[in-house]
C-alpha cells in the first residue's frame, strides 16, 4: 500500500510547529507572487503571451522527435558533443566519464534541477568527485547538506541567522553575523576562487533551440557564465522537453520567465551558447528519465511544457504553508506533485493530495499547464491503483462524489465556502492533516466551477 | 539499441498528433520615449543609463567617476588611453584582477533594460562577468522596444556566444534581501550615445 516514510502531510505538520516561521515563509512567498503580479500588469498582451507560450510548447511536444534530431545535428555541427541518457543513472555516468577523461576530481555547477532529480552530487561524491554548487542559495543548502526547497529560491526556507550560522561554520564569517550584504560578499570571495580553479563546469539549460543547435542559460548572479567561461570543459544537462523550434520563440519565453518567477523584466544574464570557445570542449546531455512515459500519458503530458518559473509554488497556499522539503522530491510545489508520481507512483502518492485544488497555480502558469486538473486526475489514478492510505482515501472519495455530481458540487461547494468563512474549525479537522496548526487559507471569491464556466463562455 | 535510439523511438510512439503552430507570438510595444523607458527599467534592475553626445563626454564621466582606479580594460579604440590592462591575453583567468571593463553593446531593449553583448565585441566571454565594474556603450538609435524586436535584430548563432545583460549581477537568496554584486559585476553603467 502506502510505503512513504514521511508523507507530505506529516512533514507539513512538522513544518507547522514553528508558527512564526511558517507565517514568515508564507508571507515571503506571497511577496514574490505580488512582485510577479506587478510585472505582469505592465504587459497588456500578457494573456496572449501565455497563449503563445502554451501553443509553442504544445507544438513542440507534438513534434519532439524531429526537433531533437534537428537540434542534435546543428549542435554537432557547432562543435558540441551530444549525449543521450535514458535515465538518471546514465546521465550521472556520462558526466562522470567526462570528468574522469579530464583527469580531474572537482567540478563547479550552476543551478540545474535535472541534476537534483538525478542525484548527481551524491553519485559523484561516491566516485570521489567534489561538486560545488555556485548559485548562492544552492551553495547555502549544500553546506547544510539539505536539498533546495524551491526551484528558483533554493534557500527560501532559511532565515538570515541560519545562513549566518552556516557561513560561520563553513566560511569563517563572524559569529552571529546576519547582514545579507556581508554574507553574500563572503560567498562571492569563496566562489570566485572556485570558478578560477575548476576545469569542468556544469550548467543547466533553460531553452535549447532546434533551429540553431544552441542553448540559453538564465541566471541573476552570473554564476553559470563565470563557471562555463573559465572552464576547459562545459557540460550542459537538459531534459529533452527544453527544446524550442526557433530563436525567435525566445522572445515569448524570455518575456514570460523572469516576470513569472520573481517579477523581474528579465534575468540579469540570458546567455546564448552556440559553440565552445577556442580550446574549450562543450557537451550536452539530453535526458529522458521518465519523460517519454509522461509524454505517453495524455492526461499528464502537458506537465512537460513547464519552464520552471516556480510561479505555481509561490501562489500555492499549501506550498507556502508546508515548505518545499515536505514534498520529498527534487521539484516541489504543484508542478512537482504532477511530475513525481510519474517517476514513482507508490513513493509519491501523497503529493497530488498536497493541494486545495483552488486553481491558482493554473491561473499563474506562464505556459498554461492545467496543473490543478492534473493533480485531481492523479488522485483518481493513484486511488484506483491502490497507492493511497485510508485517511486520504476517505478524503478523495468524498471529493470524487462531490466532483462527479454537478448539482451536489454546486451545493457542497457553496456550503464549503460558507463553512470556511464562518466555521473554519469544521473543515480544519483531522481528516485534513496539513491544516492542523492553522486556519484555512483565504477563501477564493469565485469557485473553480464559476471560474470554469466564465472562462468557457 | 543505444539510449539515443531508445529515447527517440519512445518519443515517436508517445508524442501526440502533430499540432501545427499558427498562434501569434510577436507583439508590438509602444513607448513614448525609448531611452526614457530603457533608463527607467535599467535603474529598476540596479543599473544606470546616461545619455551622452560623444565619446569625450563618456571619457570625462568615466574619469571623474573612477578616478584613481587602475586595471581598466576596454574594447573601444576611443578609450584606449583610459586602459592600463591589455585584453590581448591567451588565458581568460588573467582577467581575475580586472576592476573595470568598458565594452560595446550591439543594441538595447527598452522593456527590460537588457543589452546584447556578443563575441563580436568581446574577446573573452567572461569579460563582462569577471570584471568588478562594467561600462557598456550603446548607440541611442539601437534601442528596440521589446524582445520580439530584439530577436529580429540579432542572429543568435552569428557568434559562438552572446548574452543579454540587464543590470549588475545580483542575488536575493538570503531572506529575499537584494544584494548587488553576486558573482558578476558589482555595478553597471550604460552610456547611450545620441
Ligand atoms: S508549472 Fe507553470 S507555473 Fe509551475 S513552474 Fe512550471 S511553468 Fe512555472
Amino acid at each position: 500500500m502506502n510505503n512513504i516514510k514521511i508523507d507530505h502531510s506529516a512533514a507539513a505538520t512538522e513544518f507547522n510547529k514553528d508558527e512564526a516561521r511558517v507565517n514568515w515563509h508564507d508571507e515571503t512567498l506571497w511577496f514574490v507572487r505580488s512582485k510577479r503580479d506587478k510585472a505582469v500588469f505592465q504587459i497588456p498582451e500578457w494573456e496572449q503571451l501565455r497563449e503563445a507560450g502554451s501553443q509553442i510548447k504544445n507544438h513542440v511536444l507534438s513534434n519532439l522527435h524531429d526537433y531533437l534530431t534537428e537540434f542534435e545535428k546543428k549542435a554537432t555541427e557547432n562543435g558540441i558533443t551530444v549525449h543521450w541518457a535514458a535515465d538518471g543513472k546514465e546521465h550521472n555516468e556520462i558526466i562522470y566519464s567526462i570528468i574522469k577523461n579530464e583527469g580531474v576530481n572537482r567540478m563547479v555547477k550552476s543551478k540545474s534541477m535535472l541534476t537534483e532529480e538525478c542525484h548527481l552530487n551524491e553519485f559523484l561524491k561516491e566516485k570521489g568527485v567534489e561538486v560545488i554548487d555556485s548559485d548562492l542559495g544552492e551553495r547555502i543548502v549544500q553546506m547544510r547538506e539539505e536539498p533546495p526547497s524551491h526551484i528558483v529560491l533554493p534557500a527560501i526556507h532559511l532565515k538570515k541567522s541560519d545562513v549566518g550560522d552556516t557561513f560561520h561554520e563553513h566560511l569563517g564569517t563572524e559569529k552571529g553575523a546576519t547582514d545579507p550584504q556581508y554574507l553574500t560578499e563572503a560567498a562571492r570571495q569563496h566562489l570566485r576562487d572556485t570558478f578560477l580553479t575548476r576545469k569542468v563546469a556544469l550548467t543547466g539549460v533553460n531553452f535549447a533551440i532546434a533551429e540553431t543547435g544552441g542553448f540559453v542559460v538564465c541566471t541573476n548572479e552570473g554564476n553559470a557564465d563565470m563557471g562555463a567561461h573559465l572552464a576547459d570543459v562545459h557540460i550542459a544537462a537538459m531534459g529533452f522537453e527544453k527544446i524550442i523550434p526557433k530563436a525567435e520563440h525566445l522572445g515569448v519565453f524570455l518575456r514570460l520567465l523572469a516576470r513569472s518567477a520573481t517579477g523581474q523584466p528579465i534575468t540579469t544574464f540570458s546567455s546564448h551558447f552556440h559553440k565552445p570557445r577556442a580550446g574549450q570542449k562543450m557537451h550536452i546531455v539530453i535526458v529522458d528519465n521518465g519523460r517519454t512515459t509522461q509524454l505517453g500519458r495524455a492526461d499528464f503530458r502537458n506537465s512537460l511544457k513547464c519552464i520552471r518559473c516556480a510561479a505555481c509554488f509561490n501562489t500555492c497556499p499549501v506550498y507556502r504553508r508546508s515548505g518545499g522539503h515536505s514534498y520529498h522530491t527534487a521539484i516541489a510545489g504543484p508542478i512537482g506533485s504532477i511530475l513525481a508520481p510519474n517517476l514513482d507512483m507508490a513513493k509519491n502518492a501523497d503529493l497530488p493530495f498536497a493541494s486545495t485544488l483552488c486553481g491558482s497555480c493554473s491561473n499563474v502558469c506562464p505556459v498554461k499547464i492545467d496543473i490543478h486538473d492534473q493533480l485531481y486526475k492523479w488522485r483518481q489514478v493513484l486511488v484506483k491503483d491502490g497507492h493511497v492510505s485510508s485517511v486520504k482515501s476517505i478524503g478523495i472519495k468524498s471529493m470524487a462524489s462531490v466532483l462527479n455530481s454537478p448539482k451536489f458540487y454546486r451545493t457542497a461547494g457553496k456550503l464549503g465556502r460558507f463553512l470556511m468563512k464562518t466555521a473554519p474549525f469544521m473543515v480544519n479537522n483531522n481528516m485534513n492533516v496539513w491544516y492542523n496548526q492553522r486556519e484555512m487559507p483565504e477563501v477564493p471569491k469565485e469557485s473553480f466551477r464559476d471560474w470554469y464556466l466564465r472562462k468557457r463562455n | 539499441m543505444s539510449s539515443r535510439e531508445k529515447i527517440l523511438s519512445a518519443i515517436k510512439t508517445n508524442q501526440p498528433d502533430y499540432q501545427k503552430l499558427d498562434v501569434q507570438f510577436k507583439f508590438e510595444t509602444v513607448y513614448d520615449d525609448l531611452f526614457n523607458k530603457f533608463s527607467e527599467i535599467l535603474s529598476f534592475v540596479g543599473g544606470k543609463a546616461i545619455e551622452v553626445k560623444n565619446f569625450d563626454e563618456i571619457k570625462a564621466d568615466i574619469q571623474s567617476h573612477y578616478s584613481g582606479v587602475t586595471r581598466i580594460a576596454t574594447t573601444i579604440a576611443e578609450f584606449s588611453d583610459l586602459a592600463d590592462f591589455s585584453l590581448n591575453i591567451a588565458d581568460p583567468h588573467d582577467l581575475e584582477t580586472l576592476n573595470l571593463a568598458i565594452i560595446e553593446g550591439d543594441f538595447a531593449v527598452a522593456e527590460n533594460g537588457a543589452i546584447w553583448v556578443s563575441e563580436k565585441h568581446i574577446p573573452h566571454r567572461v569579460l563582462p562577468m569577471i570584471t568588478q565594474y562594467l561600462v557598456i556603450v550603446v548607440k541611442k538609435s539601437e534601442i528596440v522596444t521589446n524582445m520580439h524586436r530584439a530577436y529580429e535584430r540579432v542572429k543568435v548563432d552569428d557568434t559562438g556566444f552572446g548574452t543579454f545583460i540587464s543590470g549588475p549581477s545580483k542575488t536575493a537568496d538570503i531572506e529575499q534581501s537584494l544584494v548587488i554584486g553576486a558573482h558578476g559585476a558589482r555595478g553597471l553603467t550604460v552610456y547611450v550615445l545620441g
